[in-house]
C-alpha cells in the first residue's frame, strides 16, 4: 500500500490496480504499452514484474481489437481492466463500447453482462496537440448501458477502480492527464469509494461551481479568488458523469440560486449543456441568474503552450463567470 | 466589444426614451463622453459612456422607449485590451453579436419594464410583493431573491399586520411629463418611508458672521462671481462628510456601502412643479467660488431640462434647502439608496442669547434625517454640529 505522504495520482491508480489484482484472480490489465514500457503515463510501471505477462498484457495498436477482446473476456467471466491510451484513440473502439459492451445485457434479455472496466486518459495541458488532448467524456456520458466516472482526487483515483470492478456492467474511468503528477495525502487505509454521488469539495452560499476531473483544481483556485472578493462559491465535483447525481447538484443550486458549470469539453453538445438543461428543468424557479458555462474554445486543442492555455477553461474565466452570475 | 445599455438613472427609473444619438456608428468615444440623450420621468438626460472605443452600431432607434438594461449600442473596445483582467486564458468563445433590434411590432406585448429572476418572481408571488419599482442587485440590475427578501423584511418591520398590496395595475408604456415625474417621486418616497428607518436631529446655526464675510467678499464682485450662502452650506455638508463617512453612500443588498467620493445632490425645484436632486461631483474638493459656479451651471442646465446621467445617478447624500421659501426648517425624506439628507431652513434674524443678552442674530435651522440602519443619533448629532460649524465659518479665498 502506498500510504506515505505525497502520494501521486499515478501512484494511487497503480495501487488500485495492484490491490484489484491481489484480491481477485479474474482481474487482469491490458492495453498498449502497459507491460514492458510501464504505461505511456507510467501508471503500470513495475506491475509486469510483479504479476507476469499473463495478467499484464501488451496489446497490438488496435483499439477495436483489444477492447473487443476485453468484452469477450468479461462475458467469459473475467474482470478485465482495459487501458486506452487517450480518449481520442477510443474513437477507434467506440463501436465496441457503444454497440457491444453497452448493449449486450439489453439485447440478451439480461442473460449476459459485461463487467468490463476501461481506463482512458483524457484532457489537454501537456502540449500533446489536437489528436491527444481532447475531452470527450460527454460522448460516453451519452450512452445508456455504461457507467462513466472521473476521479478528480487522489482518494478517488485510489478508490473508484475496485468499485467499478464490482459493477456488473461496463464502467469507463477517465483519468485527466494533468492529474497524474498531482500529489496529496492518502490515508494508508484508503480503499474503495462509491461511484454514485457527486461531492461538495468546498461549501459556499453564493454560487455553485459545478465541475469534474481535471478542472476541479482550477475551479477550487477560482473559488479561493472569489472568496477574496466576498463571493462564497460552492464547488461540486461530479465524480460520476453517468448517471449524473442530480440530487447533489440541485440541492446546491437551490441553495445558492446560481450555477457556473466548468467543463473542459467543447461547449456545443457538452456535459455542461446537459447539466444546464437539468438545472433549468428542476431548479428554474430557484434561479437568480442565467446559468454560466466555462468550456474549452471550439477549436481542435492547439499545440503551442499559450494557445493551448487560452483554449482551456482557466481560473480567471471561472471567476469572471461567477461574478457575472452574482452581479458582483 | 461592449454593450452600451439604457442606464438606470435612479432607483425609480424603469424605462427611458431615446431622443437623440450624439455619436454615430464609427465615431470614436472616450469614457465620459455624452453619446445619447434619453428622456426619463426626470426630463432629458445626457447619457455618458463608461468605456472608450468606437461606436459599432446603434441598436435602438430614436423615439423608442425601452426598459432599463436594454442594449442601445455596441461599443468596440480600443484594441483588444478592453477585456476584463482575465488574461490570455480567458479568450471567450466568439459570440454572435445580437442582430440589431428590429423595431417592436406594433401591437406586440411590451416586455416587462424590469428584470427579475425566477427565484425573485416566485418568492414575490408567494408573498404578494410588487416587483415594479424595486431596485435590483443582481446581474444587469436584475431583481434577485435577496432584493425581495429585503423588501419583505422592510414591509414586516414597517407594518406587521399590513394587508398584501393589491396587484399592480397593467403596466402601460411609461408615461412622461409631470404625471410621470410625480409617479417617480411617489415611488421613491414611498420606498424610502417603507424601508428606511429615519431618525432626525436639528440644530440652529448662528450664521451672522458667515453672512458678514460673504457680504464683504461679494461687495467687489460682479453678480455672477458672488458666493451665496447656499454654496457655503453645500461646501459645509461635503467637508463634514469627510469625517463622517457613515452618512455618505448607499444602503444596498442589506448592507451599507460607503462611497469613496463625495457627490452632494442638490435638490432643485423645477418650474411648473417637480423636483430633481442631481449631484455636484467631488463637492468636498471644490473651493467655494468653484462650488458656486458648479451650482449655477447645474441649476441652469436642470431648468433647461438637460443634465447628465452621472449627475442623476451619482449623489451620495442630498441637501435640501428651502432658503427662498421662508420656512424655519425642513425635515427631509431620504432618497434611497442614500442614507442621509440634510435640510436647511431660511436664514433669518431671530432673538438669540449671546453673552447673557438677547440680541438679533441670523440663524439657520439645520436638520439631518439619517438611516438608522447605518448610523445612530449620537453620530448624527456630531455630524450636524460639524456641518453647522463649517457653515458658520466659510473658507473664502
Amino acid at each position: 500500500m502506498t500510504g506515505a505522504p505525497g502520494t501521486t495520482y499515478r501512484e494511487a491508480v497503480r495501487a488500485a490496480i495492484r490491490e484489484a489484482m491481489q484480491r481477485d484472480d479474474r482481474v487482469f490489465l491490458m492495453g498498449e504499452d502497459v507491460g514492458r514500457y510501464g504505461g505511456c503515463y507510467a501508471v503500470s510501471k513495475g506491475l509486469l514484474d510483479e504479476f507476469g505477462p499473463e495478467r499484464i498484457r501488451d496489446t497490438p495498436l488496435s483499439e477495436s481489437g483489444f477492447v473487443g477482446a476485453g468484452i469477450g473476456a468479461a462475458l467469459g467471466g473475467m474482470r478485465p481492466i482495459v487501458e486506452v491510451m487517450t480518449v481520442n484513440f477510443s474513437m477507434l473502439c467506440l463501436d465496441q463500447i457503444l454497440n457491444s459492451a453497452a448493449t449486450i445485457r439489453h439485447m440478451s434479455g439480461g442473460q449476459f453482462s459485461v463487467p468490463l472496466v476501461i481506463r482512458m486518459a483524457t484532457g489537454a495541458g501537456r502540449q500533446l496537440a489536437a489528436q491527444h488532448s481532447h475531452s470527450l467524456e460527454n460522448i460516453y456520458a451519452h450512452i445508456p448501458g455504461i457507467r462513466v466516472v472521473a476521479p478528480a482526487t487522489i482518494a478517488d483515483a485510489r478508490g473508484m477502480l475496485w468499485t467499478a470492478l464490482q459493477d456488473p456492467d461496463p464502467v469507463v474511468i477517465f483519468e485527466h492527464v494533468m492529474l497524474y503528477n498531482a500529489a496529496g495525502e492518502l490515508d494508508g487505509e484508503a480503499g474503495a469509494v462509491d461511484i454514485d454521488r457527486a461531492a461538495v469539495r468546498r461549501p459556499g452560499r453564493d454560487v455553485s461551481l459545478i465541475t469534474y476531473g481535471g478542472s476541479l483544481g482550477k475551479t477550487l483556485a477560482a473559488a479561493d479568488e472569489l472568496a477574496g472578493l466576498g463571493i462564497e462559491a460552492e464547488v461540486i465535483d461530479l465524480r460520476t458523469l453517468r448517471p449524473l447525481d442530480d440530487a447533489t447538484i440541485m440541492a446546491s443550486v437551490r441553495r445558492t440560486r446560481r450555477a457556473v458549470i466548468v467543463d473542459e469539453g467543447w461547449r456545443t453538445g457538452s456535459l455542461a449543456a446537459e447539466i444546464g438543461s437539468r438545472i433549468v428543468e428542476q431548479c428554474f424557479w430557484s434561479l437568480d441568474a442565467p446559468i454560466e458555462r466555462v468550456c474549452s474554445a471550439e477549436v481542435p486543442i492547439p499545440y503551442p503552450r499559450h494557445l493551448e492555455e487560452a483554449a482551456l477553461p482557466q481560473p480567471a474565466a471561472i471567476v469572471a463567470a461567477a461574478r457575472a452570475a452574482t452581479g458582483r | 466589444m461592449g454593450v452600451f445599455r439604457m442606464p438606470s438613472l435612479g432607483a425609480d427609473m424603469e424605462a427611458g426614451k431615446l431622443v437623440e444619438w450624439l455619436k454615430r456608428a464609427g465615431d470614436a468615444i472616450a469614457a465620459g463622453d455624452v453619446i445619447a440623450v434619453v428622456e426619463t420621468q426626470k426630463g432629458a438626460i445626457e447619457v455618458e459612456a463608461f468605456e472608450s472605443g468606437i461606436v459599432e452600431s446603434h441598436l435602438v432607434a430614436v423615439g423608442q422607449t425601452v426598459p432599463v438594461g436594454t442594449p442601445l449600442a455596441m461599443i468596440r473596445g480600443e484594441g483588444t485590451a478592453a477585456a476584463p483582467a482575465a488574461g490570455p486564458a480567458a479568450v471567450p468563445v466568439p459570440q454572435i453579436a445580437p442582430s440589431p433590434a428590429a423595431p417592436p411590432l406594433s401591437g406586440a406585448p411590451q416586455p416587462p419594464a424590469f428584470r427579475a429572476s425566477p427565484a425573485a418572481r416566485r418568492f414575490a408571488a408567494e408573498h404578494a410583493i410588487e416587483l415594479t419599482g424595486m431596485r435590483g442587485s443582481g446581474p444587469d440590475g436584475a431583481i434577485v431573491f435577496v432584493d425581495v427578501e429585503q423588501a419583505l423584511q422592510g414591509r414586516r418591520d414597517a407594518a406587521p399586520a399590513a394587508p398584501p398590496r393589491p396587484p399592480p395595475t397593467a403596466a402601460g408604456p411609461p408615461a412622461t411629463g409631470m404625471a410621470a415625474m410625480r409617479q417617480a417621486i411617489a415611488a421613491a418616497m414611498e420606498r424610502s418611508k417603507r424601508e428606511i428607518p429615519h431618525y432626525y436631529v436639528a440644530h440652529a446655526a448662528d450664521v451672522t458672521a458667515a453672512f458678514d464675510a460673504l457680504a464683504a467678499f461679494n461687495a467687489t464682485r460682479a453678480p455672477r462671481d458672488r458666493v451665496l450662502f447656499g454654496a457655503a452650506l453645500l461646501g459645509a455638508v461635503a467637508r463634514a462628510l469627510a469625517r463622517f463617512p457613515e452618512f455618505n453612500g448607499f444602503h444596498r443588498g442589506g448592507a451599507f456601502e460607503p462611497a469613496p467620493r463625495i457627490h452632494v445632490g442638490m435638490a432643485i425645484a423645477l418650474r411648473g412643479g417637480g423636483l430633481v436632486a442631481p449631484a455636484i461631483h467631488d463637492a468636498d474638493k471644490l473651493a467655494l467660488p468653484d462650488l458656486m459656479r458648479a451650482m449655477h451651471d447645474l441649476a441652469d442646465r436642470v431648468r433647461a431640462g438637460r443634465f447628465r446621467s452621472s449627475e442623476i445617478a451619482d449623489p451620495t447624500i442630498t441637501l435640501t434647502s428651502l432658503g427662498e421659501r421662508g420656512v424655519d426648517a425642513v425635515l427631509g425624506v431620504i432618497y434611497p439608496p442614500q442614507v442621509a439628507i440634510v435640510g436647511a431652513g431660511t436664514p433669518a434674524l431671530r432673538p438669540w442669547v449671546v453673552d447673557g443678552a438677547v440680541v438679533a442674530r441670523r440663524l439657520c435651522r439645520l436638520t439631518l434625517a439619517a438611516d438608522h440602519r447605518v448610523s445612530d443619533g449620537h453620530r448624527g448629532a456630531l455630524f450636524l454640529a460639524e456641518v453647522a460649524r463649517l457653515a458658520e465659518n466659510p473658507e473664502l479665498p
